[in-house]
């Protein structure tokens, strides 16, 4: 069900976008308008989100990772599970940005009915299929850069060069843009065919995905099937950089759609699960150290601790205390 | 305790990276302006095909050529615009018209970052470059 809503949605964002052929003026909305102002909600709505999360407190670090803490000399400790300073954190959150390590340890349960058994056992295919598609629309965000910038810089050439090393069709076929579209339909699927995953999967978790497997095989039809003049296009994005709203030229109804379901994801972005990339940044198992034993972690909503030393307390009774023959420290 | 310190220098490194394009073309003195061509001097008026489909589409048209004069050696083809017949051939085609190919066919390449690497086996036109 849920996943008929996002479909829909999706397939009807895109059909509003198509409307935009008809016109000049819509043309000038949906072709510079809308993403204009929808980077500007991404990047506004982001910095929101992020300073908001900032503003909570971070009492105290959470020992229970999986690994040995760093104790007595002669117990092994696990430095990269269980850091005890900031090299291991470091190292940590470097494994779990760009390789999504915490995923890596996926199991999934299994029911052998014969044997009476339960087993858990590793299971590989999303953390495969996230990384291929994660770090597929990296790499083709960031070759989309000459499109936004001139002279294109060297990187994005090498990138594109090694991408499109196969050498298939005219003009080539990046191996990321097949990535990117067959791993998105693989994380979809998953959802579609597993009954438990398919029991708690909502609308939104369907829409992302169908939002971006329409900006990719948009994408992928109009550098492959319907070719848009993307010199136009990039003239057209280099007056946005000067803020001349200007819609490209020679572009058909793909184009727009492709724009319209990237400025949607841009809107989208801030209000959405797809906050998880500022915030893995910000998971307390994976960017504190485990220094709770080294070092004291003061929680900032407590009270101010009044305390009342042995020294203070015969200040106060000093008299009594003398009177009653009592033998004072102070003495 | 608090870790917004931390977090600042995060957004603030978001919020370069995500404008970068900005700042970039900003840096740089090249124009981001479509190049100018140079349109061919022989005299002719006409490209093989109508010159939006070229613009969008002249690497189909290459494919599709290089197709039928590899594969069925057959080396007419009939303009659908003009309706007159060309030899389908890169060097001596394409590159007989548009013979100033810096100006003209490297200019939206480098525009657009884009090296086919046709050139590897078929001739540039002498003096281009
Ligand atoms: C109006 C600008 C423009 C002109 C002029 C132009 N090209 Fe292109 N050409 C492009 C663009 C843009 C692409 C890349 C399309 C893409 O990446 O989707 C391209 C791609 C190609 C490709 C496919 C390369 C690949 O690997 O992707 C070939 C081959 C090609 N052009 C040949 C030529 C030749 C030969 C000429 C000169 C006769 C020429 N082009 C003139 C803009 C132009
Ligand atoms: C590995 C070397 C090689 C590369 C790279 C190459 N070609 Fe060719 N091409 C050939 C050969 C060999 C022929 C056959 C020549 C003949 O039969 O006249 C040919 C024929 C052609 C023809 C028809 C005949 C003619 O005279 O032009 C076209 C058009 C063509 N290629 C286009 C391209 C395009 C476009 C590219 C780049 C995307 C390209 N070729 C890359 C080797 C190559
Ligand atoms: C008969 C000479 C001739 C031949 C052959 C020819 N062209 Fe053209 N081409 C022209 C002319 C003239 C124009 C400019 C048309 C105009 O301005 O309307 C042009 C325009 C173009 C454009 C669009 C440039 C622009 O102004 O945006 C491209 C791209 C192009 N040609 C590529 C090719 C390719 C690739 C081939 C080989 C398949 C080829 N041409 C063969 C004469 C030719
Ligand atoms: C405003 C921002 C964007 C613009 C103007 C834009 C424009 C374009 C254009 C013109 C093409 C055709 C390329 C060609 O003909 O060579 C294209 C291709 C593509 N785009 Fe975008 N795009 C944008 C954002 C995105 C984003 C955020 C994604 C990723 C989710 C994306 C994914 C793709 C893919 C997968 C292709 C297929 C070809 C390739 O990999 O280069 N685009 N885009």
């Amino acid at each position: 069900m849920g996943a008929l809503v996002s479909l829909v949605a999706v397939a009807v964002l895109a059909l509003l976008a198509v409307t935009a052929v008809a016109s000049d003026n819509l043309r000038l909305v949906f072709g510079a308008v809308i993403p204009g102002v929808a980077f500007a909600v991404f990047l506004v709505g982001v910095v929101a989100r992020v300073t908001r999360w900032a503003r909570a407190p971070v009492p105290f670090r959470i020992p229970t990772t999986a690994g040995q803490q760093k104790s007595l000399p002669w117990i092994k400790n696990s430095e990269l599970d269980n850091p005890s300073g900031t090299l291991g954190v470091v190292g940590r959150m470097f494994l779990e940005v760009l390789f999504f390590r915490s995923l890596f340890r996926n199991t999934k349960v299994e029911l052998i009915t014969d044997k009476e058994k339960v087993n858990y056992i590793g299971t590989k295919y999303l953390w495969a299929a996230a990384m291929a598609f994660h770090w597929s629309m990296l790499i083709v965000v960031f070759r989309h850069f000459r499109f936004f910038v001139e002279p294109v810089p060297r990187v994005v050439e090498i990138i594109q060069s090694l991408d499109g090393f196969f050498q298939v069709g005219v003009p080539v076929i990046y191996a990321t843009s097949v990535l990117l579209i067959v791993s998105l339909g693989y994380l979809l699927l998953r959802r579609l065919a597993d009954a438990k995953v398919k029991y708690i999967s909502l609308p939104t978790d369907y829409f992302a995905l169908y939002l971006l497997l329409g900006i990719a095989i948009s994408g992928f039809l109009m550098r492959h099937l319907e070719k848009v003049d993307i010199v136009n296009v990039k003239a057209a994005i280099a007056g946005w950089a000067s803020f001349q709203l200007v819609a490209p030229e020679g572009v058909g109804a793909l184009y727009f759609i492709h724009v319209f379901l990237v400025s949607v994801l841009f809107v989208y972005f801030p209000f959405s699960k797809l906050l998880h990339a500022p915030g893995v940044f910000l998971s307390p198992t994976r960017n504190l150290a485990n220094n709770n034993r080294a070092k004291r972690h003061v929680n900032p909503w407590n009270p101010p601790i009044v305390g009342h030393t042995y020294a203070e307390w015969e200040e106060e009774f000093h008299d009594k205390l003398v009177a009653s023959g009592f033998v004072l420290d102070k003495e | 305790m608090y870790d917004a310190g931390k977090i600042i220098v995060g957004i603030v490194v978001f919020v370069v990276l995500a404008t970068s394009p900005l700042w970039f073309n900003a840096l740089t003195e090249a124009t981001p302006e479509a190049p100018k061509l140079t349109l061919p001097t022989n005299g002719s008026t006409e490209c093989v095909e109508a010159t939006g489909y070229m613009r969008a589409s002249h690497m189909d048209l290459l494919n599709q050529w290089r197709e039928q004069v590899v594969r069925t050696g057959q080396r007419d083809y009939v303009s659908s615009s003009s309706g007159k017949v060309f030899d389908m051939s890169l060097s001596r085609t394409c590159m007989d018209c548009h013979s100033n190919k810096a100006d003209f066919c490297d200019a939206c390449h480098t525009y657009m970052a884009v090296s086919p690497y046709c050139w590897d086996c078929h001739v540039e036109p002498k003096g281009a470059n």
